[in-house]
């Protein structure tokens, strides 16, 4: 039985692994409501490092697929949307399956580029794998927002850029760029709450934990299992989730000012906590 | 299934598989793709049902109600819909005993939690310890189906709202001026012209909850994923139909259904959508009329 | 406390027809050969079933299986809802915390590390070692310098030494074997170690002591008639520890 100070220090980095914590976890009749509390939120590092490195990294490769999709050339436009469409068309859960069964296949010794031999085993790892599936999946989302936005923007601003004589980069740069981003700024953060949400589901398809080092809702089903009690552990893990997602909207709200500061007051779309299930 | 297949291990390649694809287990496969569908023909329509009680709500002038229905609607947004898919079955499944206990066992003097052990009398067990075990299947799938009903019933909640005030005022003041009561004009003029709004959003609900299936194997029922996993594993020498790792193939093949799945879906709204717009004063119908003339 | 149950079982006898004839409910994994999986034919086939139907018969009652994942099989028992898990599990001091078992049904026998062909054997102390999650092995595993790579089903566990992913897998021996027999070339056995527990046993929830001694009574006339011990070399071969 641990005392709260104790759970807090063996438990609150224990997801990163054993070294930075308890060698075992708590089990049975010891597991008290800090150890849960403590463990719960140390399993979060893991929900915020998904979903930062996702919605960072998927963020160019949307903006570069949703121009794919609305360029006249078929040879960039049919992939990007047949990138979109397996992604969009199917579970992510069936995703995380997939490509972790497709990883394992890789030749086991490394593959061979050019005389230089690259390892392959730590694509396995959820760290990478569920990295790689989940920033896919958000590009192929967030494509389509960036490709609906685009589709938006007002035919006289191009017109009126286009009569300024500014060039194509320059066209792209002050009209085509901030104003897709302003269009599509709403529906990317409730694709930002998704994916943040997406997360949880990473140890519960088929990547493996090793030592113990799981997320939230991986220690959360741990708890629930061990004390049998699934009224403690769950409304922690789901107290846990709400906060962190208040703090995304009001992290994505300061970009949404941002990106509006130069409308007139009026006509600044606000971004509330007004749910929003487009996905 | 077929008469050959009597001794699996002296077939030809293809004899094998014909044989091998047809064996109970890959017809308990095949079916488990109708308990997908069958999931999907329930919960939608319990989520939409869900979803009006709560749009109901969230515009009722009771303020109660209001914070009611706006907490359920905010709550399901700001937790993954994995956590409800965990707790919401166990929740109702040990709630139900609970309550069965109590009222059909008030002279049992046992304490119902004992130590760790959950014990209710066996009057109140949901289904009784006697039932058959179809009994058993149906009330697992219930159970998952009433947490689809209750997050997905968020969703759409929240979609039918918007619709709602998406409605054009004046269409509402016109009712009331013609001096229709609120509930007449909600009845008339409201509910019909709400779904040209809703549809968009609810074909995208759809498609989310077409999306969640798959979570039904978090919950013990014996679903696509499952028996994926299950026959797709390695199959030693102590099978009918030894063979190595084949998840990778079955979970293609399970991504290809769900692809099929999705995509008819959307080829089916966007005819619906086409219907619902004809004779709108909206972007859409004006559209149709114009291609029309 | 007794007089309680007794009390209960009246209550349950009078309370209707339909609970005089009681059902128990068997809880099995369906993923562990040999002790128990299933077959082609959508069966549950194995040591266990075998025994598990000869228990129930010898102990007349009427019993009824339940498939359910490792992970939630003693979370499914002390919640209700089946009665016995019968899955291989050994009967420790840790799980003896929230759950009671009969005698011994499989006498304690060592857990192997199997490996690929070559690999050494300081992969026991430095490796990656493969286990389901919630086994003894596991928490063996844990125990030691080695890094634990846990998964779900005890098929992922080979599947995870075949593809690379780990050094070694640790796994009751017998469940190994059907692995080992089918591929002699790929995989041998490079250590074993004893888990704790005093055998394979079935699980049954603290409170239902009547039903522990009937399943125990059961068993001891199983072991006393010597069926148990043939029922072992059929599904696991000679080498099997017998009961004396």
């Amino acid at each position: 039985m641990n005392t709260c100070a104790e759970s807090f220090e063996t438990l609150i980095l224990r997801s990163l692994g054993r070294e930075y914590g308890a060698q075992q976890l708590p089990r049975g009749l010891d597991i008290t409501i800090c150890d849960q509390v403590f463990l719960i939120a140390s399993g979060l590092i893991w929900n915020v490092y998904f979903a930062v490195l996702a919605l960072a990294a998927g963020f160019f490769l949307a903006v570069a697929l949703a121009l794919a999709k609305g360029s006249p050339l078929k040879v960039l436009r049919l992939p990007a949307e047949a990138f979109v469409f397996v992604f969009r068309g199917s579970p992510l859960f069936i995703q995380f399956f997939f490509v972790y069964e497709a990883l394992v296949l890789l030749p086991r010794g490394g593959i061979s580029v050019f005389g230089l031999i690259i390892d392959t085993q730590w694509t396995t790892r959820a760290w990478a794998g569920a990295l790689l599936v989940l920033f896919l999946n958000t590009s192929a989302y967030s494509a389509e927002i960036f490709f609906g936005a685009l589709k938006a923007i007002p035919k006289g601003d191009i017109e009126a850029a286009d009569a300024y004589g500014l060039s194509g980069g320059q066209k792209f740069r002050r009209i085509t760029w901030p104003t897709m981003l302003r269009l599509a700024w709403p529906s990317y953060t409730n694709e930002a709450i998704f994916l943040f949400h997406a997360t949880a589901l990473v140890f519960f398809s088929a990547f493996p934990t090793r030592q113990q080092m799981g997320d939230a809702l991986y220690y959360a089903r741990y708890f629930a299992d061990q004390t049998f009690n699934p009224f403690i552990a769950y409304p922690i893990v789901a107290a846990y989730f709400i906060l962190l997602t208040l703090a995304l909207i009001g992290l994505f709200g300061i970009v949404n000012r941002r990106l509006n500061r130069h409308l007139p007051r009026a006509a600044r779309a606000r971004l509330r906590f007004r749910p929003q299930y487009i996905r | 299934m077929f008469s050959f297949c009597t001794t699996p291990a002296d077939l030809p390649d293809w004899q094998w598989f014909a044989c091998y694809l047809t064996t109970a287990t890959h017809f308990a496969l095949y079916r488990s793709v109708l308990v997908v569908l069958l999931l999907l023909a329930l919960a939608a329509p319990l989520a939409l049902g869900l979803g009006f009680l709560g749009a109901m709500a969230v515009r009722s002038r009771n303020p109660v109600a209001k914070g009611i229905g706006w907490a359920y609607v905010s709550m399901v947004r700001g937790v993954p819909d994995v956590i409800f898919f965990l707790f919401v079955p166990l929740a109702i499944d040990q709630g139900v005993e609970w309550l069965f206990h109590h009222a059909l066992c008030p002279d049992w003097t046992e304490e119902v939690w004992q130590g760790n052990d959950f014990r209710v009398c066996p009057e109140a067990k949901t289904p009784l310890a006697t039932s058959p075990v179809w009994v058993h299947q149906v009330w697992g799938f219930g159970l998952a189906l009433s947490a689809f009903a209750l997050v997905f019933g968020a969703f759409a909640a929240n979609t039918l709202n918007g619709a709602m005030s998406a409605v054009p005022r004046a269409q509402i003041e016109t009712a009331e001026a013609f001096g229709m009561t609120h509930g007449q004009a909600f009845r008339r003029i409201l509910l019909p012209q709400m779904w040209v709004y809703a549809l968009p959003g609810l074909s995208n609900l759809w498609m989310i909850l077409t999306k969640a299936t798959p979570l039904l194997f978090l919950l013990g029922i014996q679903d696509v994923v499952y028996w994926a996993r299950e026959l797709g594993g390695q199959k030693t020498g102590l099978f009918l139909y030894p063979h190595p790792d084949w998840r990778v193939w079955y979970f293609l093949g399970v991504l290809v259904f769900y692809l099929t799945l999705t995509w008819a879906s959307q080829k089916f709204f966007d005819r619906l959508m086409v219907r619902v717009n004809r004779g709108q004063a909206t972007a859409g119908g004006e559209a149709l009329r114009k291609a029309a003339a | 406390m007794k007089k309680l149950l007794l009390s209960a079982a009246i209550l349950a006898m009078t309370a209707g027809g339909a609970l005089a004839q009681q059902v128990v409910r068997l809880g099995t994994e369906g993923a562990y050969p040999p002790f128990n999986f299933i077959n082609e034919a959508n069966q549950l086939a194995g040591f266990e079933i075998d025994l598990g139907n000869e228990l129930c018969a010898r102990a007349s009652l009427t019993c009824e299986w339940v498939i359910t994942d490792w992970d939630g099989i003693i979370p499914n028992l002390v919640g209700g809802n089946f009665d016995v898990i019968i899955a291989g599990m050994n009967a420790t001091e840790a799980r003896a915390q929230v759950i009671s078992f009969s005698d011994a049904y499989k006498r304690p026998d060592p857990s192997a590390y199997m490996a690929l062909v070559g690999t050494e054997a300081s992969v026991m102390e430095s490796g990656v070692i493969s286990a389901q999650s919630n086994t003894v092995q596991a928490g063996m595993v844990a125990a030691t310098s080695a890094t634990l790579i846990e998964f779900p089903t005890p098929d992922e566990t080979i599947a995870a030494v075949r593809n690379g992913t780990a050094d070694a897998v640790l796994a009751d021996r017998d469940f190994l074997l059907t692995y080992l027999n089918d591929a002699p070339n790929e995989f041998e056995i490079i250590g074993t170690v004893m888990p704790p527990g005093t055998g394979v046993a079935l699980g049954i929830r603290q409170s239902d002591n009547e039903l522990r001694a009937t399943f125990n009574a059961a068993i001891a006339s199983m072991k006393a008639d010597g069926s148990l011990n043939a029922l072992l070399v059929q599904w696991f071969g000679e080498e099997v520890p017998l009961f004396e």
